[in-house]
């Protein structure tokens, strides 16, 4: 396995994939202890048509690639997701963390899943669901995690839009009153 | 659904259980064949309440999520928000004081399970053993912080409390009452004939399945998967120390990925956490403990900063992360996602318990280290008379503001 460091890493998605990487940036950190050891973080903004082959083209660079967490925010008309993902782990001071983002519309919040390449996905895109309303295809098991069974269906509290917040605020408002 | 097989649910409040949480268990006589978790029923929309407020409020926020590795959260928050600011400097102390913080809450987490793992089993003589010797590492985190969880310890730009020499005796005495009495916890543990029937095969996870499912901490170091966030990518002082992540076959134990590995990983973390602790407090460089001391400058920086950042800090139960995103000119976290590292653990959960008896069920939810509720202190019996007295809030003020000063002298 060949180990890149994060400007390496950063050339080889950019080259691989050219228009379809929105920006691109590795911070460094360097300030760690009396050693000041330097560690990289990639962060990448693609369009959503590559991203399931810029994940799958991360695990083609560290098969046993460590999904952290997806996150997930409401930035307007869209929706961001920002899948954070660990690369060569198991040496000291190798890991390289990749955050790849990708923006979707909420007039067609679709994204596919990731769960066949890497099934530890699953629990961070029921919980995406569920809370910013976007509907990753294909995902193995599509029923809700952490939110209460008995919140009614279109109630995104992630969401910042309007609409949503008016829904939320009224939900919350009675929640004395009439329970869930 | 055969004919033999039945619907079992557990939760989602159950004495085998000490938190909130729901299992579906399909049993076939008495060995569970599937298992659907339903995690939520604790669910108290904290990142959406977070999202609503100022960044150190938030920080303090961080801070409650969890009842007994309230720091870690409080520790990857702070590091999260700093690289997303971008103009926090961390100074060195403030460096080791962190990881003084973080590995002395590992020391009483590890504690802490393993008297629930001893509880679970039945051995309760254990619990309060494990517990008992628990205490003394609690008190000393009383001594440097003024209380016994939720420390408010970290800052962003440094920490809120220096760690001033007087104080370092009392902690390098605990040092040394662990590194004496440690033997005796180990072979209780390791050892005990009723403790090996009980876990040894018992709630397994396979390598491989660790590695997919993303499982984290000592459950995914119990099934032989070399990882740990302090090793993969040392952040702060942990450049300075090696850890390595602890694996049993490392110390002549199998990396079988049972209940047992699990028990002989967090043992020897203990000892790995003494010994980082006791490098610390020896390496401890001097200097400020805070880049900026003056809260409301903190807050300008932190409004006029604009930018994402994530952080990871290996928790007693695992890799855990946050990330955070701050808006220029906005007073709240834009963004915040908490990732616990419980979270990543349900699925190794899930294949953990598939195959096991029944009545294994609780010690095998035990065995990944689920976070813990609070524990409460509210009735006390007198012994001899029998009479019971309730205690206010008042009472645990007062009894608690005497103790810190009895521990002060």
């Amino acid at each position: 396995m060949k180990v890149m460091n994060g400007d390496e890493l950063a050339a080889f998605i950019k080259e691989r994939y050219g228009e379809n990487i929105k920006s691109m940036r590795v911070d460094k950190f360097s300030s760690n202890g009396l050693k000041k050891s330097e560690f990289h973080s990639v962060w990448m903004r693609v369009d959503r048509d590559v991203f399931k082959d810029v994940i799958r083209s991360l695990k083609g660079l560290h098969d046993e690639i460590h999904m952290a967490v997806a996150s997930g925010s409401d930035i307007g008309d869209e929706i961001e997701l920002i899948y954070h993902l660990n690369l060569y782990w198991g040496e000291r001071n190798r890991q390289l963390t990749v955050n790849v983002g990708v923006r979707i519309p909420k007039d067609d919040p679709h994204i596919p899943t990731i769960c066949d390449l890497i099934p530890g996905a699953l629990i961070t895109e029921r919980e995406k669901q569920e809370f910013l309303g976007v509907v990753v295809d294909g995902i193995p098991d599509s029923r809700r995690l952490f939110l209460a069974q008995n919140i009614p269906e279109g109630y995104y509290p992630w969401r910042k839009d309007k609409e949503q917040k008016e829904k939320m605020d009224k939900l919350y408002r009675n929640v004395h009153e009439e329970g869930v | 659904m055969g004919d033999t097989s039945y619907t079992l649910p557990i939760g989602p409040v159950h004495p085998a259980l000490k938190e909130p949480t729901m299992f579906q268990f399909t049993i076939e006589g008495e060995v569970v064949t599937e298992v659907d978790v339903r995690p939520g029923i604790n669910h108290r929309g904290i990142e959406f309440i977070g999202m609503r407020r100022n960044v150190l409020q938030t920080l303090h926020l961080a801070e409650r999520i969890c009842g007994i590795c309230s720091i870690v959260h409080q520790y990857a928050f702070t590091m999260a928000t700093e690289r997303a600011a971008g103009v926090f400097e961390v100074p060195e102390r403030a460096q080791y004081i962190r990881m003084i913080m973080a590995e002395l809450e590992r020391l009483h987490s590890h504690l802490l399970w393993a008297g629930v793992a001893a509880h679970e089993l039945g051995f309760d003589t254990l619990l309060h053993l494990s517990w008992k010797v628990r205490e003394d590492v609690q008190d000393v985190l009383e001594i440097i912080s003024g209380n016994r969880v939720n420390y408010a310890m970290y800052y962003p730009g440094g920490v809120r409390r220096d760690i001033p020499p007087e104080k370092i005796p009392r902690i390098k005495a605990m040092l040394k009452h662990y590194a004496e009495n440690f033997q005796t916890l180990a072979d209780t543990f390791l050892d005990d004939p009723v403790i090996k029937h009980r876990t040894v095969g018992v709630g397994v996870l396979t390598k491989k399945d660790a590695i997919e499912t993303s499982t984290v901490g000592p459950t995914a170091r119990a099934s032989g998967v070399y990882k740990d966030a302090r090793f993969d990518q040392p952040y702060e002082a942990y450049a300075d120390v090696d850890v390595k992540p602890v694996l049993p076959s490392a110390h002549g134990f199998d990396d079988a990925g049972d209940v047992y590995a699990g028990i002989v990983v967090r043992l020897l973390e203990v000892a790995q956490s003494l010994e980082i602790i006791s490098y610390a407090l020896d390496n401890m460089p001097s200097g400020p403990y805070r880049q900026e001391m003056n809260v409301n400058k903190v807050l300008m920086m932190l409004k006029k900063a604009d930018g994402e950042g994530f952080a990871m800090h290996e928790a007693p139960r695992g890799e855990m992360c946050h990330y955070v995103r701050l808006k220029e000119n906005q007073d709240n976290v834009d963004s915040w996602k908490v990732r616990a590292s419980t979270y990543n653990n349900i699925l190794a959960w899930q294949r953990k318990l598939i195959g096991q008896q029944i009545a294994d069920v609780s010690i095998v939810a035990a065995s990944i280290d689920p976070c813990i509720g609070c524990m409460d202190r509210v009735a006390i019996v007198d012994a001899k008379s029998g009479k019971k007295t309730m205690m206010t809030e008042a009472d645990f003020h007062r009894l608690s503001v005497e103790k810190s000063r009895r521990l002060r002298k």
